[in-house]
């Protein structure tokens, strides 16, 4: 036995867009073209030699996968502060894909809501590009997503895509204005002022047909939760993403626990009612 | 396969050819308690020892261990490195063996660790028989690990002038044959054991208030029991219990790089979620942030999760962690609170 779980695939970094003042899009190419094979939820466990390793969850969408794969990252802490500072073409390691995604089968022939906070956006990009590449498979599609601040936006030009599409309702909130930033008309998106919440009187939901996912800051979700519930959909219809430390990916360190579940294996996506008496889980 | 003798006079002269071909690791003096070391001297060998600081998990996954090299540069390159070397482990007692036998389950489950288990096979096991208590805090009898059917390939058992010597496998029995001078035990030699093995539990007290098959149920109910409190005001975080626990496997990963910043190693140590940043992400939001919290965590990883995946219980009973912790937590007295209450 020689191969180790815990060896990264060299990979190639390609186009890097800066989003925000702290978050960049990284597109990453694995060696020999290879496809990285993900579903939508899931996360690499992501390594800058000499710094060490972090995971990240996927944002781009299989369905859009051309051999490479994108990762949507706040300068937060080491890791992602070394990525940060990479240019084109560096090298960095991926192990994964792990967890469990989304689950796409149990959401078709239903109306899904998407309710994205800040950087919770990033996981669920993937699930929401797959959804519209067979949009057919699926009714309604709702995306209420917030942000802090509208400098603070992640992906506009699409945000901008799904305001414009006759088949996407898509609202848009910021919980305040940036002050003294004066944007170009074409770059303003139509938003609501204040927090998520203030989206859900916005939509009127066939709630027993719907499927709500939401992943964002801690703080998000007992609020959206409560939307969600309040509009009479069932709990076992509510999935989060969370996020937790980790150190291996593959169910061994410890870090990543909830109560008897590990966010690695078992998650990261979770459906609510599963893990609701966790006490640990928010 | 037959029961051997092993003279007393014998294990020194096996011990040295062992050390020939192998690394023997056994237990040795260490200050007044004892440690599971690299022998260097057979006559530093202690199979007399009640029981160790650390368990002999540390022989499987080391405090600190390279699980791969680097180079840096334009085209950094990465290396597995598996550090593993033939071993003999000896002197186990029951309580480790059966600890052991649950940390195979969680690295070979789903991902298995290579570099676990390259040490896992390299390494064979002669465990020795607990005829007496190694103090006071251990439980041993209660947990139902005072007896080790498998997870050994030689089993010793303290006769007097000589030991005799069980066969778990057939690498034990090529071991014995190879390096050991032994011969049949004789029929009234075989009798002795079986009479020392049927007799020690008396003198092993059973000091757990309850059946151990009710921990898992018994702290599904206790998740707001107030011992968590009382725990959050006791607990130093120091880590020490999870140190010293056979079965505590958590580790952290981090890369060493060396002055020149041209090559590295990405080092796996012990971690403990006893720590206050085990549960914290880069963000600062910490997902265990107290004490009580973590102390909870230990009881019911130890009672309760482990159990749920790998149907063994997470404790053993050897009373490490209670004799180890400086505020004198015992998950003993912990587990016997609790059911007091509840049922």
């Amino acid at each position: 036995m020689s191969t180790s779980i815990y060896k990264p695939e060299m990979a190639r970094l390609g186009n890097v867009q800066q989003m925000t003042a702290t978050e960049k899009l990284f597109r990453i190419e694995l060696p020999k073209g290879q496809s990285l094979g993900h579903d939508p939820g899931q996360f690499v466990m992501l390594s800058v030699l000499g710094v060490g390793e972090a995971p990240i969850s996927i944002t781009s969408s299989p369905s859009r996968s051309n051999g490479d794969f994108e990762l949507c990252v706040r300068k937060v802490g080491d890791v992602t502060g070394a990525l940060h500072a990479m240019q084109p073409g560096d090298r960095l390691g991926i192990r994964g894909p792990f967890g469990v995604g989304f689950p796409m089968d149990s959401m078709r022939g239903k109306d899904v809501l998407f309710a994205p906070g800040g950087l919770g956006l990033a996981p669920l990009r993937s699930l929401i590009n797959q959804v519209l590449d067979e949009r057919d498979e699926f009714e309604r599609v709702i995306i209420l997503y917030g942000a802090r601040r509208r400098s603070e936006l992640l992906f506009r030009d699409e945000l901008n895509e799904w305001v414009e599409r006759d088949d996407v309702e898509c609202l848009l909130t910021v919980d305040c204005e940036d002050e003294g930033e004066e944007w170009q008309p074409e770059e303003r998106l139509e938003c609501n002022i204040g927090v998520i919440t203030t989206l859900f009187p916005e939509i009127e939901v066939d709630a027993k047909n719907t499927i709500a996912i939401t992943c964002g800051p801690p703080i998000m979700y007992h609020f959206v939760l409560m939307e969600m519930l309040d509009k009479g959909i069932p709990e076992s219809n509510i999935y989060l993403s969370l996020e937790r430390r980790m150190k291996c990916g593959v169910g061994k360190c410890g870090h990543c626990q909830i109560n008897s579940l590990y966010c690695c294996q078992d998650g990261p996506v979770f459906n609510y009612a599963d893990i609701k008496g966790f006490e640990e889980a928010l | 396969m037959s029961l051997k003798i092993l003279d007393k006079e014998a294990v020194a002269p096996l011990i040295e050819a062992l050390m020939a071909d192998y690394r023997v690791v056994g237990p040795q003096a260490k200050g007044s308690k004892f440690a599971f070391d690299p022998i260097t001297d057979p006559a530093h060998l202690r199979l007399d020892y009640d029981t160790t600081i650390l368990p002999p998990k540390k022989v499987f996954q080391p405090q600190h261990e390279r699980l791969a090299t680097f180079t840096l540069g334009e085209d950094p390159q990465v290396e597995t490195a598996i550090e593993v070397e033939p071993t003999v482990l000896l002197g186990m007692h029951a309580c480790d063996l059966h600890a052991l036998n649950l940390l195979d389950k969680a690295f070979s489950e789903d991902y298995p660790d290579a570099h676990y288990l390259s040490r896992r096979e390299m390494t064979l096991i002669v465990s020795l028989e607990c005829l007496e208590p190694c103090d006071d805090e251990s439980f041993c009898r209660s947990m139902g690990t005072l007896e080790a059917d498998e997870g050994f390939d030689l089993h010793l058992t303290d006769l007097g002038e000589a030991y005799a010597v069980e066969i778990g496998t057939e690498a034990g029995a090529d071991l014995l044959a190879k390096y050991g001078d032994v011969r049949d035990a004789t029929d009234a030699e075989a009798s002795q054991k079986a009479e020392l093995q049927s007799s020690k539990i008396k003198h092993f007290a059973d000091r757990l208030n309850f059946d151990a098959a009710e921990l898992p149920s018994l702290l599904e109910e206790a998740y707001d029991h107030p011992h968590w409190e009382e725990l959050e005001e006791r607990c130093f975080a120091c880590g020490s219990c999870t140190n010293v626990c056979p079965t505590c496997y958590c580790f952290n990963v981090v890369d060493e790089v060396n002055l020149a910043l041209t090559e590295g190693e990405r080092i796996r140590h012990w971690d403990s979620c006893q720590l206050a940043e085990f549960a914290r992400v880069a963000g600062g939001e910490n997902f265990r942030e107290s004490r009580g919290a973590r102390q909870r965590h230990r009881f019911m990883r130890k009672g309760k999760y482990l159990y749920e995946r790998f149907g063994a219980l997470g404790c053993v009973g050897c009373g490490r962690c209670i004799r180890t912790c400086p505020s004198s937590i015992s998950i003993l007295k912990g587990f016997n609170t609790i059911r007091a209450s509840l049922r």
